[in-house]
């Protein structure tokens, strides 16, 4: 569908300026095409809003959904029924794939979401609704050698082996906590890779009682649990890799014991040319921060997007779902994508709809609960562990600052420059902020992707005209 | 018991200790919030000359611009001594630059049109010419404001000079007028002289001792650009138009392109001026001028990525001075807040001079143009008028903030 196409999405050439400009003018533009985006704007689209939705990716389904252009039957659980959402939301929304979003401004009732594509055009969707479904991006913790080729964070390996179809490697050790760890496992085993186990550093559970496999899903389940059997991938809890090495890249890591607290009770080296590590999720609520949307507090510490029981923040006009409200997987996404839609239409949300929902929301917390991070891992760092990748600060320049009389997260970042750089701390925060003895606070980056200062300039002249 | 209570751990609160420690005064120094957590973190870290016409300012500048360059020997924070070129778009605006540099007694070159290049390879074409200000310098605010505090606690005997950082002041110990130490959120603490350096929010750390002092916040925004692999900009570069906004009294939305270069590659883009009190709400709209005003002072930002940008709030006083100085109705206050736009720059000459006030010995440079009750002591003039109006409206503000 082309801009012209006035189904959705109707043009707006009014732009006076040398460049030419696709705008849009819609009822609800989506932020983010994974399960909670394409719910959302499939349900208002099917209601006859008119609906954008924008995605940075070159093709929808977010991290969970991540496929390969054709991607056939039996691959990731779901994704058949993702797919079908979204062939129908094709035919009924403007979709726009390959679309950074880097701001959101607010003119009265009416809001502008600014794109930029690859190529350097700039992008303005105006909306009277606007639902953020951004998602989360994975939650490193820094460890002595993490910054090694070959370390990926959990959710880098599954897009490397969806997104492209490479196997990520060899020999692979998956690492961190919680139940995504399996789905990566049993995603790099089924590509061929040796897996040689999966360390959790919680542990209660284990792998009989894991939520994943707990959770009733049984199709799902099984096929994990039988994925991991089948590949003989040992499953150990209560252990992490807390260092990794290598000349110039990856080939081997510590694997240590831990206590309850995460601190070293036993180490022993592994041998191995690929790690894949992650310790959660961090919710992208920046666009809902700077429109004013109320904050809370997730179950793990993270700050979310506080919404009502209609999938509303607190800002006019502004919705959310999926995990930029709590995070709790792609079910729950998928549902508080749909009720965001109902409600954006002015439907009321069926009490079945919400039940679910609730239900959905309790087993998210309880994982958080089940897998959360525990202080011992400042423990793994030495000095000269980099902390901020980006701008090169180790441990010893934080703890520097800290002395020097930085008493948070931000003080430290103005101290030691710790967030600073290219990821604008997406990467890094959360780490710091532990380091600091604070909770993660919300996000601020008005300017949510980097853009070029002459499209930013370009933005000057909507204000210009009346 | 300290000899001095300094309000405030920006970079003023900072060279305020650092030069009492250095003066032999045990400090002590709190602060609600971190080292450099306000202003001091929100500056570009200007060192300028340039920007003021001759005056108690400009006096006050290159007095500090002296001590910079030797605190700066002090190690440990950046410091570039890399000076100014301010460029006029017009012949007639070139004119008035040469002659406003003519009078004010620093260190500058004409440049002709024709020779800014060879200042700034990149520069725009057409510009009508500029001066340049070698003594014009930029610091990192943040680390020499928490270096200043450090050296003042470790090269002066330990314990001279202690940071209290997290504390909030919430009133004054008196005894009868005088006032003898502050009260905190974390019990009394006691003092021979408070120092209020609480910058933009001076005026409220005046008015717990009852004194009205009219410091309100005028807000500006930074842009951040992506680090560069070449430097593209050797100066801190900036338009004419700059001068007559940091002097304007207009409440109104000013901005005039400040670019520089910094050494962590990336460049700096200001700068705004606007009194909306202390909002923080990004404004798209300013952060779109600022790019464009770069952009078109260097054609080659036009690719380059912004990756940030942040906002902060300069402390202003209604005649753009700063209050430096003893407070006539509250013995042992001194006040050293009010800064504006200019406090990295101005901070050690505050230091110092108070450090002298506080010692007793005869300040180097003549304070009557910086005392605190100036405001109320013209009340005929137009400007003390205006200081009074906007002072209620600043505290009706302050109040809604904290509400």
């Amino acid at each position: 569908m082309s801009p012209t196409d006035d189904r959705v999405g109707v043009p707006n050439d009014r732009i006076p300026h040398d460049r030419v400009r696709d705008d849009y003018t819609c009822d609800l533009a989506v932020v983010g095409g994974g399960p909670a985006g394409v719910a959302g704007a499939l349900t208002a689209a099917l209601r006859g809003l008119s609906v954008v939705l924008v995605d940075s990716g070159a093709r929808l389904g977010g991290q969970y959904f991540r496929h390969p252009p054709g991607a056939a039957r039996g691959g990731t659980p779901g994704l058949d029924r993702f797919l079908r959402q979204a062939r129908a939301l094709g035919e009924r929304a403007e979709v726009l794939l390959g679309h950074q979003v880097w701001t959101v401004t607010r003119d009265g009732d009416r809001l502008t979401v600014h794109c930029r594509t690859p190529d350097g055009r700039t992008v303005a969707i105006r909306c009277r609704d606007l639902l953020i479904a951004t998602g989360a991006h994975d939650r490193p913790l820094p460890f002595p050698g993490w910054d090694l080729p070959g370390v990926l964070t959990a959710g880098g390996a599954q897009a490397l082996l969806k997104g492209n179809g490479v196997v990520a490697g060899g020999r692979v050790v998956v690492a961190g906590t919680g139940p995504f760890l399996l789905p990566v496992a049993t995603g790099l085993a089924g590509a061929g890779a040796e897996v040689l186990g999966v360390f959790e550093a919680n542990g209660g559970l284990g792998l009989a009682r894991h939520p994943v496999l707990a959770a009733g899903k049984a199709g799902e389940a099984a096929g994990y649990g039988l994925a991991m059997a089948r590949h003989r991938v040992p499953y150990r809890t209560h252990q992490a890799v807390i260092a990794a090495h290598g000349e110039r890249e990856l080939e081997a890591v510590t694997v240590a014991r831990l206590d309850a607290d995460w601190n070293v009770l036993a180490t022993r080296e592994l041998a191995c040319d690929t790690l894949a590590v992650g310790y959660g999720f961090v919710p992208q609520i920046e666009l809902g921060v700077e429109l004013g949307c109320e904050t809370r507090q997730d179950a793990d510490g993270m700050p979310v997007l506080a919404v009502d029981d209609r999938q509303r923040t607190t800002a006019r006009g502004v919705w959310a779902a999926g995990e930029p409200v709590g995070v709790g997987g792609r079910y729950l996404a998928e549902l508080e994508g749909r009720i965001a839609g109902l409600a954006v239409a002015g439907v009321p949300v069926p009490g079945v709809l919400a039940r679910r929902r609730r239900r959905l929301r309790a087993f998210g917390e309880a994982l958080h609960h089940a897998y959360p991070v525990k202080p011992g891992w400042q423990g793994w760092l030495r000095d000269d562990t980099l902390v901020c990748r980006c701008e090169e600060v180790p441990v010893a320049r934080v703890r520097a600052a800290l002395e020097l009389g930085a008493t948070d997260a931000r003080s430290v970042k103005l101290l030691a420059r710790p967030g600073m750089g290219w990821c604008q701390g997406r990467i890094c925060g959360y780490a710091v902020a532990c380091l600091a003895g604070e909770s993660p606070r919300p996000p601020r980056r008005p300017i949510a992707q980097p853009i070029s200062l002459g499209a930013l300039a370009e933005l000057d002249l909507d204000f210009d005209t009346p | 018991m300290s000899d001095v209570i300094v309000i405030g751990a920006g970079v003023v609160g900072a060279a305020c200790a650092y030069y009492a420690a250095r003066a032999g005064l045990d400090v002590t120094v709190v602060d609600r919030g971190p080292v450099a957590g306000g202003t001091t973190g929100a500056g570009e870290g200007n060192v300028l000359v340039s920007d003021k016409g001759p005056g108690p300012e400009l006096d006050l500048a290159l007095l500090s611009n002296r001590l910079w360059g030797e605190l700066a020997a002090l190690g440990e924070f950046e410091y570039e001594p890399k000076g100014g070129l301010v460029v006029a778009e017009t012949d007639e605006v070139q004119r008035q630059l040469v002659e406003l540099a003519g009078k004010q007694g620093v260190e500058y070159t004409v440049v002709p049109a024709a020779g800014l290049r060879d200042y700034e390879p990149h520069l725009a074409e057409g510009l009508a010419g500029g001066v340049h200000y070698p003594q014009d310098a930029q610091v990192q605010p943040m680390l020499a404001a928490a270096r200043l505090l450090g050296h003042g606690a470790e090269s002066y005997g330990h314990g001279t000079l202690h940071l209290r950082t997290g504390v909030t002041v919430t009133g004054f110990t008196r005894s009868g007028d005088r006032v003898t130490g502050v009260r905190t959120d974390q019990g009394d603490i006691l003092g021979g002289a408070v120092v209020n350096a609480a910058g933009t929010w001076g005026g409220e750390i005046a008015g717990l001792a009852g004194v009205a002092l009219p410091v309100l916040p005028r807000r500006g925004f930074i842009l951040v650009t992506e680090p560069l692999r070449e430097p593209l900009i050797r100066h801190k570069v900036y338009t004419a138009a700059y001068v007559t906004n940091v002097a304007s009294d207009s409440a109104d939305l000013e901005t005039s392109a400040v670019v520089e270069g910094t050494p962590a590659g990336t460049v700096l883009i200001g700068a705004s001026r606007e009194r909306v009190g202390f909002d923080r709400t990004t404004s798209p709209r300013v952060l779109a001028r600022l790019a464009a005003q770069a952009v078109a002072l260097f054609p080659a930002l036009r690719e380059v990525r912004v990756i940030r940008s942040y906002c902060g709030f300069r402390p202003y006083c209604p005649d753009h001075l700063p209050v430096i100085g003893p407070d006539p109705h509250a013995p042992g206050l001194y006040h050293a807040c009010g800064h504006e736009g200019a406090g990295i720059g101005l901070a050690p000459a505050t230091g110092l001079l108070l450090s002298q006030l506080l010692t007793g010995a005869r300040p180097e440079l003549d304070l009557h143009p910086f005392r605190p009750d100036r405001f109320a002591n013209s009340s005929g003039s137009p400007t003390a008028t205006r200081g009074e109006t906007e002072t209620s409206a600043g505290s009706s503000r302050a109040s809604e903030e904290s509400a």
